[in-house]
């Protein structure tokens, strides 16, 4: 019983994360219609940055806000300067496009920082809480839990509430009347890629210092499990991505618990798989087929 | 919002001289010559493909003319990206109305109004729009896609008026709409034009309703202007009736 | 849909016979070139260096692969992220098979052959898996799924690392070149040979599924999967088939790597190489076999190019080490992005075009 507290706070915490990190991808999906498969490499650039804004000034605060700061520079400049001239008419274009993105980006930081893992500090204990004499929840993890709410509950914010919100979402569902209504499309897209990468690279500072710290590669296994998340919840839904983050932390947290932390990269893909081959539009999309 | 441009010519807000437009390398339009005086209902009729929602496209920057001239209120208008079109006082309400259908009815009226400073003004406009349009008051929160064909059309309309616009691109506003609708909305296009001056450019399908309601009628036949004149005398001219217009 | 019209393109009801007859004429033609290129590799591998030849055979392997992608992601409109784990599972089963001939003291230069066979049909096995899925998905959910394979199979090498042995790797044990040949035959030399046998046998065999109807059908279920349904083909064999037949590629050309490099470890199959076999292809052409070519020679030729660049520079050791693992990926970064926005048709397509504009002002050749 112990032992399945423990999972489970564990679990919503890496969840948290990854119902983040697949937030960022549904942002730009809805926005426009690509899966940014850069995301995990754009995010472990920003964590970089915050690295060296920490080992600079040696404060974790100034490097997480560095972070933030980069990623929504990021993508910006990826959409602007990138994404903006790639053909759309095949879906596989904008795919090759960020992947190359990804090729690139990891390599510049290999050429910076080098290949070898770097430890990332956190700014609270890892160690978890007794609660009762049961090992709950530590510091850290009440941390992500605060930082990831308080970000969707900023998003959340901005596109229902906000004029500039309620621009995104009508240059995303209709860009040529938005246009016709004044809207600045091509700005809307942008500043859609700038929040989403902001989010992702907020998101890589919470997990990268709970796995084997930072390296160019550190996103890979996080982008799968947070591409899963974004695909139990359907690629179209904000909430769904909440749930189904929150749903694959806690299946993964279950399995390497029980079975094995070595088998966390299978139960990732066959739980994708499973989920595709079953309801491959999420568990909260009404429309089920993707088939023509 | 004056009339910086000072010399529109002789009252006109709209000119277009010698328009060529079209899609890939054959153009749809050949030199179309257009004058819209200011505070004036004109509208463009003829058969399907006689480049009448062209026209409306190019005027409204969403094609790119290949040569000729678009003037409002005397200011050319060439390089004005669509988005600036709207600051300038031009409201286009696209074919098949253009209502976003993920967003809610005040969400579709409040964009109308979100590229003006005054703010207050727009939040009075849309007050307007809700009087104007009963149907659209009682459904403030519902998504534009549970509207019916007549309130899409209602929302579509209010949505430009919020931005109160002097110069109004209305692309077949009766398609699909019941008579007793069609007539409403022509009825309250005549209101608008005599108690705010507003200047419309109506393109239709439905010429008898639509010549009733403008001043000036222009009527398209294969991407050219074959006649212009007022609108009555287009009515009465049988010939030109049986030859372009069909009835 | 039912079975037996599967598969059946309505272009060869129109041309029955002759479709066959220029089947024939196709194959021919393909293993005359087959035997000429076979000619001048041989010439080559006396001509040539020993790392030369190494090299020429590591080119044949990665072309097997980017061959086999091709005809998926070129031909079938299927994107794979995934081939570098395709790859890895032939890497594996030929050290499997070759460790455990070892084991029982067998030797002969036929079970080289018989592993090969092994890696190719065990890859077809997984490639028939993933395929099965992948017909039932579309654009970015089917580069997802692909993508975590590429992700999660090196990692399963240390979740069983019993069989695997971890993040070590096996080691592949390759016999020697028979006696006949000479004592002092080059290994190098040797090495090309198997490759350049194994991967042009499957180059025709790949040249003419491209040109025969299930070529045909591939491109169809590209371009327009609803007309290509209308037309009697069925879509999800067609995608399946192209999965199995691009997975047999991969496969063979990740255990022909094994056996030049004479060991496996998961590192060398990770995200990376399935992200360079796609750009090779994507650089090479998308859709055209001989854009293969150009993406494997530039896979072997560009890290060794960036090697030499970075030594004429003097750096500090630790900044080169992290210059020469880095800048190719940089490069093929760069090139993937450029490519695709600037020249979506590749090499092979700015050479075709070349080659037309000059046959076009060829006179006389005008037809």
């Amino acid at each position: 019983m112990e032992r399945f507290v423990f999972l489970t706070f564990d679990g919503l915490s890496r969840g948290a994360v990854y119902a983040a990190f697949a937030l960022a991808l549904v942002l730009i999906w809805r926005a426009a219609r690509i899966v940014n498969f850069a995301q995990g490499a754009m995010a472990v650039a920003a964590a970089y940055v915050a690295y060296s804004v920490t080992a600079a000034t040696g404060s974790y605060w100034l490097g997480f806000l560095a972070a933030l700061a980069a990623g929504l520079l990021l993508g910006a400049v990826v959409d602007r300067a990138v994404m903006r001239f790639v053909d759309h008419t095949s879906p596989l274009n904008p795919v090759i496009v960020a992947l190359g993105l990804v090729l690139l980006i990891q390599a510049v930081l290999g050429m910076i920082y080098g290949n070898e893992f770097r430890p990332a500090g956190t700014p609270f204990d890892r160690a978890a809480l007794t609660v009762g004499g049961f090992a709950v929840v530590s510091p850290y993890d009440l941390f992500v839990f605060a930082t990831v709410g308080l970000m969707m509950v900023a998003l959340a914010w901005i596109f229902a509430r906000t004029p500039v919100g309620l621009r995104m979402r009508a240059a995303a569902f209709a860009p040529e009347v938005s246009r016709l209504l004044g809207v600045n499309v091509g700005g809307m897209l942008a500043l859609g890629w700038a929040l989403a990468s902001g989010v992702g690279a907020l998101a890589a500072m919470l997990v990268i210092p709970t796995e084997l710290g930072l390296h160019p590669n550190a996103m890979d296994l996080v982008f799968v499990s947070a591409f899963t998340a974004a695909v139990v919840g359907g690629l179209d839904s904000p909430p769904g991505a909440v749930v189904g983050g929150l749903v694959v932390g806690l299946v993964l947290s279950y399995v390497s618990g029980y079975a094995g932390s070595d088998l966390t990269p299978l139960a990732v893909l066959v739980l994708l798989l499973a989920v595709l081959l079953v309801r491959p539009g999420g568990l909260f999309a009404p429309v089920t087929a993707r088939r023509v | 919002m004056s009339e910086q441009g000072g010399r529109s010519d002789a009252g006109e807000l709209l000119t277009v001289r010698g328009l060529v437009a079209g899609y890939g390398a054959a153009p749809v339009l050949h030199e179309v010559d257009l004058a819209v005086p200011a505070g004036s209902i004109a509208a463009v009729v003829g058969a399907n493909g006689a480049g009448k929602s062209t026209l409306l496209r190019a005027l409204s920057g969403m094609l790119r003319p290949v040569a000729g001239q678009i003037l409002l209120a005397g200011e050319d208008l060439r390089g004005v990206p669509v988005e600036q079109l709207v600051r300038r006082g031009m409201a286009h309400v696209p074919e098949g109305r253009g209502v976003i259908g993920e967003l809610t009815v005040d969400e579709n009226l409040r964009l109308g109004g979100l590229w003006r400073r005054d703010r207050a003004d727009a939040g009075r406009a849309r007050d307007e729009v809700y009087q104007l349009f009963e149907p659209l008051a009682r459904r403030r929160q519902h998504l534009g896609h549970q509207l019916s064909g007549g309130e899409r059309q209602m929302l579509a309309l209010g949505r430009a008026l919020v931005g109160r616009p002097r110069l109004l691109l209305l692309d077949e506003p009766s398609l699909g709409l019941a008579p007793r609708v069609v007539a409403q909305i022509m009825a309250l296009l005549r209101q608008l034009r005599d108690s705010t001056g507003l200047t419309v450019l109506l393109v239709e399908q439905n010429v008898r309703s639509a010549l009733s309601v403008a001043d000036q009628g222009v009527v398209m036949a294969l991407g050219r202007v074959v006649r212009a004149a007022p609108a009555e005398r287009l009515r009465d001219d049988v010939d030109l009736r049986h030859a372009y217009l069909g009835f | 849909m039912s079975a037996t019209r599967a598969a059946a393109p309505p272009e060869r009801a129109a041309t029955g016979a002759p479709a066959d007859g220029r089947r024939g004429s196709t194959l021919l033609r393909h293993l005359a070139v087959a035997v000429a290129v076979a000619l001048l590799v041989l010439a080559a591998s006396y001509g040539l260096a020993p790392f030369r030849n190494f090299q020429l055979a590591t080119v044949a392997a990665y072309l097997c692969a980017t061959a086999g992608l091709t005809v998926l992601t070129g031909l079938n409109g299927q994107l794979s992220l995934g081939h570098g784990a395709l790859m890895a599972t032939g890497a594996y089963t030929v050290a499997l098979c070759q460790g455990a001939f070892a084991d029982h003291g067998l030797t002969g230069g036929w079970l080289l052959a018989v592993s090969l066979v092994a890696a190719i049909l065990v890859t077809v096995a997984v490639g028939a898996v993933v395929g099965a899925a992948a017909a039932r998905l579309r654009g970015p959910y089917l580069a997802g799924v692909t993508l975590a394979v590429a992700v999660v199979v090196p990692a399963l090498t240390v979740t069983f690392d019993g069989v695997f042995n971890g993040d070590q790797g096996l080691s592949v044990p390759v016999e020697p070149p028979p006696l006949a040949l000479g004592a002092y035959f080059p290994y190098e030399r040797w090495q090309l040979w198997i490759a350049a046998a194994g991967t042009l046998l499957a180059l025709v065999l790949l040249a003419n599924l491209v040109r025969s109807r299930y070529g045909r059908t591939f491109r169809a279920v590209r371009d327009d999967e609803v007309a290509a349904r209308l037309a009697g083909i069925h879509v999800a064999r067609t995608q399946v088939l192209a999965f199995v037949v691009s997975a047999a590629g991969a496969g063979l050309g990740g255990a022909l790597l094994a056996v030049l490099a004479q060991s496996v470890s998961p590192g060398a199959f990770s995200l990376t190489l399935s992200l360079f076999l796609l750009m090779a292809v994507v650089i090479g052409g998308l859709g055209r076999l001989a854009g293969a070519l150009w993406g494997a020679v530039l896979l072997v030729v560009l890290p060794d190019l960036t090697h030499s660049v970075t030594e004429l520079f003097t750096v500090s050791p630790a900044v080169a080490q992290r210059l020469e693992g880095n800048l190719p990926l940089a490069i093929f970064g760069i090139t993937l992005v450029v490519v695709m926005i600037a020249a979506p048709g590749g090499v092979q397509g700015l050479l075709s075009r070349l080659g037309r504009e000059l046959l076009a002002r060829w006179p006389g050749r005008r037809s």
